[in-house]
């Protein structure tokens, strides 16, 4: 490398270069506003901020976003929003002018300016060259006919997405990790796909046959289909494509082509200006090309000899460069060993180094057919020189860090196949693989960090939260595959602050105080509005956030029934319209049926409600009723009006509130039947509808053990026997499943009521906002209701009462106000139409 | 700077709720008015720049919204997503005087344009 001041000209040497004449900045101008070229600026303002002028050309009419992040995206995992990395905003706060949708089509390195597609002249005295690659397109006849797309860029994703929102078929052409995200993303899609690959394996670069080949089977598992060994002839096709036509004479349809055969640097731009290219842009050490003041990042470079198609030797590059553009003189850059990872969302593939064997090799192999993991360790000379992972890959960044590092194995060796930490005393727990990594190990292949950088940003800066792990360090920013380590980071690094965070847990950011404190202080401290617990309990806040308001509303509620006033603009949308919002804005409507009974009038207002709002869907619903989907805002008052005449009220389908009481038929009907288990059930619905809770709440009563209407997996369930009723407590169904606890037999309705109103109240007074009594029997336990419903009945009685008493403010239908009485008009009207 | 800026009247303060919201149909699709504790009156698409979500119907706190639908909370003034989210709604420049209050309808940024609420009247 020469030994020179990175940014110097040969011709001006180092100190009369680069200054800053008179008042104006130095201008540099970035070409490709890609990964490459946008780290570099942010790198370079970190170092040097506001040392230049920057303007950045890019081809595409977007923000800078994370193209790794293009698979997920084609996969609906995730939207283009949630990948934009940098956007418009960001350039304007760091004085950044952004020319999008404006490619630069020439340079003049005489004049130092560069001519864009508009025509625009801009003169540098840097330049940066970005331009990444393009797609390689095999030039077999018919390549260019419509429905042929690389993929490489958000336009060649959202032309395949409008190819597979009409379904059809798609032939992927190449079965590298580009070609198989674009498979896999196609297939969740709903397309019938073909991958067809010229090698006899799949990504045979990365893999070897073993795990190629098991890779092979696991996409063909989901439904895509491979061909290996097959060579494309031909594309065909009239207006647009119709079929691939292979060497061997076989035609696939096709209405979709993603031709993924590779890359090619993207040097045209460079090479018209006459600066020295290769395979690439040729750019030394630090990263400048043939022209001092020209330099180049990213695909487009061929340095030492070798191009990268990974963004970990990029974000590399960058920072070398950030360093050389900052007038520093760092170590240069000396090239990068890579790891690969596929992105297929259930399929763990890793491969890092060379694991083609050959002479003085030995390989270590293990395989778990039961668990379909596959990995091989490729050693010489008692060191790593190769790592494949099918299946298990979470001790990839360790290969990965003992490969790069050249690390001298010992006896370590015997036991490396089994990951880290093996042998133990805590092996296979992933924490303490965590605890035990070295604070060189890489944590992020992407970014390069590795764990000491971590934890010295949690403990230097006090961070406690995935985010802000990302937003100080970059890790887990890029593609995302190292998250759970970071996490499992996050969580050893802060141990027991970590642990004892949920005991203190704040509500939210507006407070330190718990959920339990809060509601203490409104009791104890006599608060009685909501300022009044913002001014008591110093919040940091003007007026609280979505999060907190919504439960201290219902805090303030249950303390002073009858006399707190419901603060209308802190309930959820669902709350304040009485319906449930959908996705699409619209809402549904439940009426409320009894019991889950229902009559021929009830029925036939709810049909004629359906045809005179034109409702788009009818279901019936797990809760055994109806519910009415994609009813217009507007027209909610009058849909309600209409089921109110037939005598129906709101179902609090939307409440954090009593939704339904399911029964079974009982002893009416049911030959098995001990009791009226129906006629309980609606009188259950009579005595809590309309309460208000901290989380819905759901009952039930079977006739029977044989528990038709499911009341063990209800917040209160009743199981009518021969003698009596058993009341079980604390189920629900929903991401983890709780069957109840049994509470205790009774012999009379009477009981159960008292019982059911008792058990209310305590929930409504102790568990904390949108904790379901599930979780809140778990936290408290079951001996804790127990004492205070079984053992001690005069406590219940007063439970009992207290439920009683602010069901009496509770009980007008929200519908029935809504509809005839003009309550909350506002809320389902337009505030004016313009235009 | 000198431009003359169509003001198309809405309605009036009163019409919208402390901490709530209100919803103007124009041609261009839906407008969310929003006003808050301190009686300021700010105007956004009525698209979350998540998945749509209709912004009106959110929770507003200080100058911020939350999405009904995914919890994005989104800036006012600005129609940017708070981090770690990232996006943003389109914004329409909005002028009370007394009570009254009116929109700049030409002048909304959109979703993929940026003025960061320099232009907020
Ligand atoms: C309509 C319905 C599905 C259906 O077509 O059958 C339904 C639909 C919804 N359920 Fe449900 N659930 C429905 C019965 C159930 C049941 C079955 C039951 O009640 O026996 C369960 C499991 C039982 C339980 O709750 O323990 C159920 C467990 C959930 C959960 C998980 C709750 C949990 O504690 O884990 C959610 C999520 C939540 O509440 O946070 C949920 C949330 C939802 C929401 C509200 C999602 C949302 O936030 O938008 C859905 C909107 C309904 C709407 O727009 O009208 N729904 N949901 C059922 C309405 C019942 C009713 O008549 O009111
Ligand atoms: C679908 C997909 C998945 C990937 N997955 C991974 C992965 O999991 N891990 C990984 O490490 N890497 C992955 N990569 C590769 C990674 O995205 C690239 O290595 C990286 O984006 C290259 O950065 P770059 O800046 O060199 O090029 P780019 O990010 O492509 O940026 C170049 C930009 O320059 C613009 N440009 C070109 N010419 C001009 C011009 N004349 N004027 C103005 N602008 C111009 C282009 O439009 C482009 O926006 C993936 C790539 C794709 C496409
Ligand atoms: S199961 Fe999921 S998708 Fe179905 S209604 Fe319930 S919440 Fe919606
Ligand atoms: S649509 Fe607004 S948060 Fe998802």
């Amino acid at each position: 490398m020469d030994m020179h001041h990175p940014l110097s000209t040969p011709s001006t040497g180092p100190d009369a270069d680069s200054r800053v004449t008179g008042d104006h900045k130095e201008r540099l101008i970035v070409v490709g506003n890609g990964m490459a070229g946008m780290r570099t600026v942010e790198e370079l303002l970190a170092k040097a901020p506001g040392r230049y002028d920057i303007t950045v050309f890019g081809a595409e009419p977007h923000p800078n976003y994370n193209r790794i992040m293009l698979s997920p995206v084609l996969a609906g995992e995730k939207t283009f929003d949630q990948i934009v990395l940098n956007s418009r905003a960001w350039y304007e706060e760091n004085g950044i002018t952004l020319l999008t949708g404006e490619a630069v089509e020439s340079i003049d390195r005489a004049a130092r300016t560069v001519t864009s597609m508009g025509g625009r002249v801009l003169g540098y005295d840097r330049l940066l060259l970005a331009t990444g690659s393009m797609p390689f397109i095999i030039p077999v006849p018919g390549s260019t006919l419509p429905g042929v797309v690389g993929f490489r860029d958000l336009a060649d994703v959202d032309a395949m997405l409008a190819a597979a929102a009409k379904g059809g078929r798609a032939v992927v052409i190449g079965g590298g990790l580009l070609g198989l995200e674009a498979a896999n993303g196609l297939r969740v899609k709903g397309m019938e796909v073909t991958v067809i690959h010229l090698m006899p394996t799949l990504m045979e670069r990365q893999l070897d046959p073993s795990a190629g080949t098991l890779l092979q089977r696991e996409l063909e598992r989901r439904g895509i289909e491979v061909l290996t060994g097959a060579d494309t002839a031909e594309i065909l096709g009239g207006t647009g494509v119709e079929a691939v036509r292979l060497k061997d004479g076989r035609e696939l349809p096709a209405d979709l082509v993603v031709m993924a055969v590779g890359i090619r640097p993207n040097m045209a731009l460079g090479k018209a200006a006459g600066l020295d290219c290769g395979r690439g842009i040729r750019v030394d050490d630090a990263m400048r090309t043939s022209d001092p003041a020209v330099f180049a990042v990213g695909e487009c470079v061929e340095h030492r000899g070798l191009t990268y198609g990974l963004v970990a030797p990029l974000f590399e590059m960058a920072k070398v460069l950030a360093d050389a553009l900052a007038g520093g003189e760092g170590a240069g850059y000396a090239g990068s060993v890579t790891s690969t990872k596929l992105k297929v969302t259930g399929v763990d593939v890793f491969s890092a180094g060379d694991f083609s064997g050959g002479e003085g090799t030995e390989d270590i192999v293990f395989r778990d057919a039961a668990r379909g993991v596959y990995k091989r360790l490729v050693l010489k000379d008692g060191r790593l020189l190769g790592a494949v992972l099918y299946g298990d890959t979470k001790d990839g960044g360790w290969y990965f860090s003992l490969l790069k590092d050249g690390t001298e194995l010992g006896a370590e060796r015997d036991t490396m196949i089994f990951g880290q930490g093996f042998g133990g005393a805590d092996a296979g727990n992933p924490k303490a693989a965590v605890a035990a990594l070295p604070d060189s190990a890489e944590i992020c292949g992407c970014n390069g960090v590795c764990k000491g950088t971590i934890v010295q940003a949690i403990t230097g800066k006090g961070l406690t939260s995935l985010d802000e792990v990302r937003a100080h360090t970059k890790a887990s920013a890029s593609c995302g595959t190292c998250t759970g380590t970071v996490e499992t980071l996050l969580a050893v690094t802060l141990g027991d602050a970590f642990k004892a965070a949920p005991t203190v847990k704040p509500m939210c950011k507006c407070t330190a105080h718990s959920h339990d404190a809060v509601r203490a202080a409104i009791v104890a401290q006599d608060l009685r509005t909501m300022p009044d617990v913002f001014q008591a309990l110093e919040w940091t806040t003007p007026n609280g956030c979505a999060s907190c308001r919504p439960a201290l509303n219902y805090y303030l509620l249950c303390a002073w029934p009858g006399e707190y006033v419901d603060d209308y603009q802190s309930r959820y949308i669902n709350e304040r319209a009485h319906a449930n919002i959908q996705k699409d804005g619209t809402y549904s409507v439940v009426p409320r049926m009894w019991g889950g009974l229902t009559s021929a009038s009830e029925l036939r207002a709810i049909a004629d409600v359906v045809d005179k709002f034109a409702i788009p869907t009818v279901k019936v619903t797990g809760g055994q009723r109806i519910d009415l989907f994609g009813v217009k805002k507007e027209d909610l008052p009058a849909v309600w009006a209409d089921l109110n005449a037939a005598g129906m009220v709101s179902g609090h389908a939307y409440a954090k509130g009593l939704r339904t009481v399911k029964t079974c038929v009982g002893s009416e009907w049911c030959r098995f039947g001990t009791q009226d288990s129906t006629g309980l059930g609606v009188k259950l619905e009579k005595l809590t509808w309309g309460t208000w809770t901290p989380h819905k709440v759901k009952l039930a009563v079977s006739g029977c053990p044989r528990n038709c209407a499911e009341a063990t997996i209800k917040d209160l369930g009743v199981v009518c026997v021969d003698s009596g009723y058993e009341l079980h407590v604390g189920g629900n169904g929903g991401l983890h499943v709780r069957a109840c606890d049994f509470l205790v037999k009774v012999a009379t309705e009477e009981e159960v009521f008292e019982y059911t109103g008792a058990f209310m109240q305590l929930y409504r007074e102790e568990a904390r906002y949108l904790e379901r009594t599930a979780p809140w029997v778990e936290r408290v336990g079951l001996d804790h209701i127990k004492a205070a419903l079984v053992d001690d009945p005069e406590g219940r009685r007063a439970l009992n009462a207290r439920f009683v008493f602010s069901q009496t403010f509770s009980q007008d239908d929200p519908w029935a106000e809504r509809a005839t009485k003009g309550v909350d008009r506002h809320e389902f009207s337009l505030l004016a139409e313009v235009g | 700077m000198d431009q003359i800026i169509a003001w198309t009247p809405v309605g009036t303060l009163d019409d919208i709720p402390v901490l709530g919201s209100r919803v103007v149909r124009t041609p261009n699709g839906k407008v969310a008015l929003f006003r808050t504790a301190e009686d300021e009156v700010f105007a956004l698409e009525d698209r979350c720049p998540h998945k749509n979500g209709p912004l009106s119907q959110g929770i507003v706190h200080g100058r911020r919204v939350t999405c009904p639908l995914h919890n994005w909370v989104i800036d006012l003034a600005t129609g940017e997503a708070v981090a770690p989210d990232e996006g943003r709604a389109g914004h329409i420049p909005v002028r009370v005087e007394g009570r009254a209050i009116a929109i700049a309808l030409d002048l909304a940024t959109h979703a993929s344009g940026g003025c960061k609420g320099a232009c907020h009247v």
